[in-house]
């Protein structure tokens, strides 16, 4: 085993300058932003610049990186004291961030071109791109930071983005409720990561990187490194919604969908992995936190997928979907090194492929007045070809067509899985076949099979500027895979910042080139996707959904997450205000209330004495005065 | 000795309190105030002579000085309410109250 490279300090050079990727988008947002109105016409070419501007950037890093030796290849910029003697932010240019970096500014300004045409008709389209630069910036920062400050700082940029991305269209009260929503499960999540963060800082008196190594992590005690992991895992699982924090990414849909494919499918919601994966140090000497990592991994997994096989809005099968695969990712990185490449290669071309499906969904959207029901859509592929084209691309991708992207990367995951668990394996191949299933489904339902329109929809094929980010997104999802998996050619390059695993954690490589995993999910896969075609493709599809099993029932309503979370968290959380509000108004507002009046009405009886007879008050002046004479006496000092 | 000027003295004094107490008329009150303050200025003196110094006549001055103070306001008081009320019973008096 070849532990991570060390961090080396860095200057000059483009990698000296690389903060300009944080930069330019951060500075797009402000100018947006500050700009207001003025820079409505101008606004969204603004901000595609500044995001391509930062892909340049990150392009240009990349290569000077690629040209040092394997083990320079971590590089530590300082930039500034953040908090004296504490931490100094600065940010680490090494393959693990870089790879995060070049796949966020690159799907991210396709993204951002096809927001172009996708948002031309809103009237806030100024706005949008400016939390898209915003976020582009935030998550640059939360993958390039060189310690956990900045990465909590980034964290937390990505969360505001991600909310004000989700309730854009904030007169929809679903919108605005699920951008609450999304704020609030978040939180909890990233309470654990703050909590993970200070026990690092307790336990190591660093936050950074460079001084949290294998070594360092391997001399504190066992119990304190799974409580930190776990913590680190509860950060994880809000922001990447895994299970028990997924409810928010299905109602997160309500965001525009350029959004959807951006941050809830491509990039965000895949900072948990990265948090894992960059936090290796402290997971691979805690096995237990390891474990519960690969179990949230594979419950997520096998929720998404039956999530996604019950959905007729096709934003929320894909999002089903993507809490699926990112299980995928936990799971591979719950693996150790061994699944650390597979974890993020599966991200990089999940990225890919998910960001093109998401995009060609908003197309078929745009073509059909907004409606996102499947059950509305049917034989779209002759009216719009690139679009459906694309997208079966990247459905091929996803499902682990031989070849393509996704089936390189997800079947090292399940490989890997496979040695490590036979059980863990065997999900990971069930949670495939069901991916067959659904993706099948939403593929027949909406490009092929009988017309089921509404009467005032005339479909179209999309501008060229939606359709071009289609297009590369496209080519990445069927070569991405092959190229980065082929040769080990992605662990090896990696291995300067996540280290290589022993060769006894690998999965032996099979004579022919494929293993009884590989064929069982190939068989699973087909069969998912032909019982798919047999249900979707050939039969009639009805345009209102049939009353449903028990099973269906219970995948439309997301598993009954929210069902649980009402009654396991609100209702208690109600009952405890109600209480509160009891004891307020009957407790402390009584005993406020009660003093008070207690004094007004003593004193509304004792002011009857004051009669105004004059002799009365002669006779109490006596009786005081004789009582004062009385008490000397008695005190006998006169 | 002078037990017996200060016996005459409570004596005094404490006719005057059962005056003020238990008479109506404000002359009259007025009157048993000032036997009250007599009272008071006889013990005085007393005390001064037992213990032979000069101190309680002093005080005495004192206080006949006080009570030619009073009697002036006193008196204006109480005319002032007899014009206004045609009365002087000091339990007419009763409006400054609760």
């Amino acid at each position: 085993m070849q532990s991570p490279a060390e961090i080396v300090s860095h200057a000059g050079g483009v990698t000296g300058v690389s903060w300009l990727m944080i930069a330019l988008p951060l500075f797009g947002a402000a100018v947006l932003l500050l700009g207001g109105r003025r820079t409505n016409a101008w606004g969204h070419f603004f901000g595609v610049a500044m995001s391509l501007g930062a892909f340049a950037v990150a392009v240009v890093t990349f290569v000077e990186l690629l040209g040092l030796q394997p083990e320079q290849r971590r590089r530590d910029i300082g930039l500034f004291e953040f908090i004296p003697g504490m931490v100094d932010l600065g940010m680490l240019i090494d393959p693990l961030s870089i790879s995060f970096a070049l796949l966020i500014t690159g799907v991210g300004s396709l993204i951002h071109i096809y927001s172009v045409g996708y948002m031309s008709h809103d009237r806030d389209r100024r706005r949008f791109f400016a939390y898209l630069n915003l976020f582009v910036a935030a998550m640059l920062l939360l993958v390039l930071s060189d310690n956990y400050i900045g990465l909590f700082i980034g964290w937390e940029g990505v969360g505001l983005a991600s909310y004000l991305l989700i309730g854009f269209w904030q007169h929809k009260p679903s919108a605005a409720t699920a951008a609450q929503k999304a704020f609030i499960v978040n939180r909890v999540g990233d309470f654990g990561l703050l909590i993970g963060i200070f026990t690092i800082w307790t336990t190591f008196g660093s936050l950074a990187f460079a001084d949290l190594t294998h070594e360092v992590a391997g001399q504190a005690s066992e119990g304190t490194l799974t409580a930190i992991g776990l913590l680190l895992l509860l950060g994880a699982c809000g922001k990447s919604a895994q299970l028990p924090l997924q409810s928010w990414l299905l109602d997160a849909m309500e965001g525009p969908t350029p959004v959807s494919a951006l941050i809830h499918a491509a990039t965000m919601v895949t900072a948990g992995v990265y948090l894992v994966v960059r936090s290796g140090a402290f997971f691979e000497a805690a096995p237990t936190a390891q474990l519960v990592v690969t179990i949230v991994g594979v419950a997520t997994l096998l929720a998404g997928a039956i999530i996604g096989c019950a959905k007729d809005d096709i934003k929320k099968g894909l999002a089903g979907s993507t809490m699926s695969q990112i299980g995928y990712m936990m799971l591979g990185a719950g693996l150790g090194p061994a699944g650390y490449a597979f974890a993020i290669g599966h991200l990089i071309t999940h990225g890919f492929f998910k960001a093109n499906m998401f995009l060609g969904a908003g197309s078929v959207m745009h073509a059909m007045n907004d409606e996102v029901d499947m059950r509305r859509y049917g034989a779209l592929f002759p009216v719009m070809k690139i679009t459906a084209v694309t997208f079966i691309v990247g459905y091929l991708a996803i499902i682990g067509f031989p070849l393509l992207s996704g089936y390189y990367t997800k079947e090292g995951i399940i490989e890997t899985a496979m040695h490590h668990n036979q059980i863990l394996g065997w999900l990971a191949v069930l949670g495939a076949g069901l991916t067959g299933f659904y993706m099948s489904r939403m593929v027949f339902m909406t490009f092929f099979g009988k017309k089921r329109w509404a009467d005032d929809a005339h479909p179209h094929e999309s501008p060229a500027v939606m359709t071009w980010p289609l297009i590369i997104l496209a080519i990445g999802s069927i070569g991405l895979g092959a190229f980065l998996v082929l040769g080990n050619r992605f662990m090896n390059f990696l291995s300067p910042a996540v280290g290589l695993p022993q060769p006894a954690d690998m999965p032996e490589p099979h004579v022919f080139g494929v293993g009884t995993a590989a064929l069982a999910t190939l068989a699973l896969v087909a069969a998912g996707a032909a019982f798919a075609w047999f249900r979707y493709g050939a039969a009639e599809v009805p345009a209102v959904a049939p009353r449903a099993s028990f099973l269906t029932t219970f995948a439309r309503r997301d598993l009954y997450g929210d069902a649980l979370n009402e009654a396991l968290l609100m209702r208690p959380g109600q009952w405890l205000t109600r209480i509160a509000v009891f004891f307020d108004n009957r407790g402390v507002d009584g005993l406020v209330n009660g003093l008070a009046a207690g004094i007004g009405g003593t004193s509304g009886r004792l002011r009857r004495v004051q009669t105004g007879f004059v002799r009365s008050y002669a006779l109490s002046i006596l009786f005081g005065a004789a009582a004062v004479v009385g008490a000397l006496l008695y005190v006998g000092n006169i | 000795m002078t037990t017996h000027y200060l016996v005459l003295s409570a004596l005094l004094f404490a006719i005057g309190g059962v005056g003020v107490l238990l008479r109506r008329n404000a002359i009259v009150v007025f009157m048993c105030v000032e036997l009250m303050l007599n009272a008071c200025n006889l013990a005085f003196v007393t005390f001064a002579r037992q213990h032979g110094n000069l101190d309680g006549q002093l005080i005495a001055f004192f206080v006949m000085v006080v009570a030619a103070a009073e009697v002036v306001i006193g008196l204006a008081i109480i005319v002032m309410i007899f014009r206004t009320r045609r009365s002087a019973s000091v339990d007419n008096a009763n409006l400054l109250k609760y």
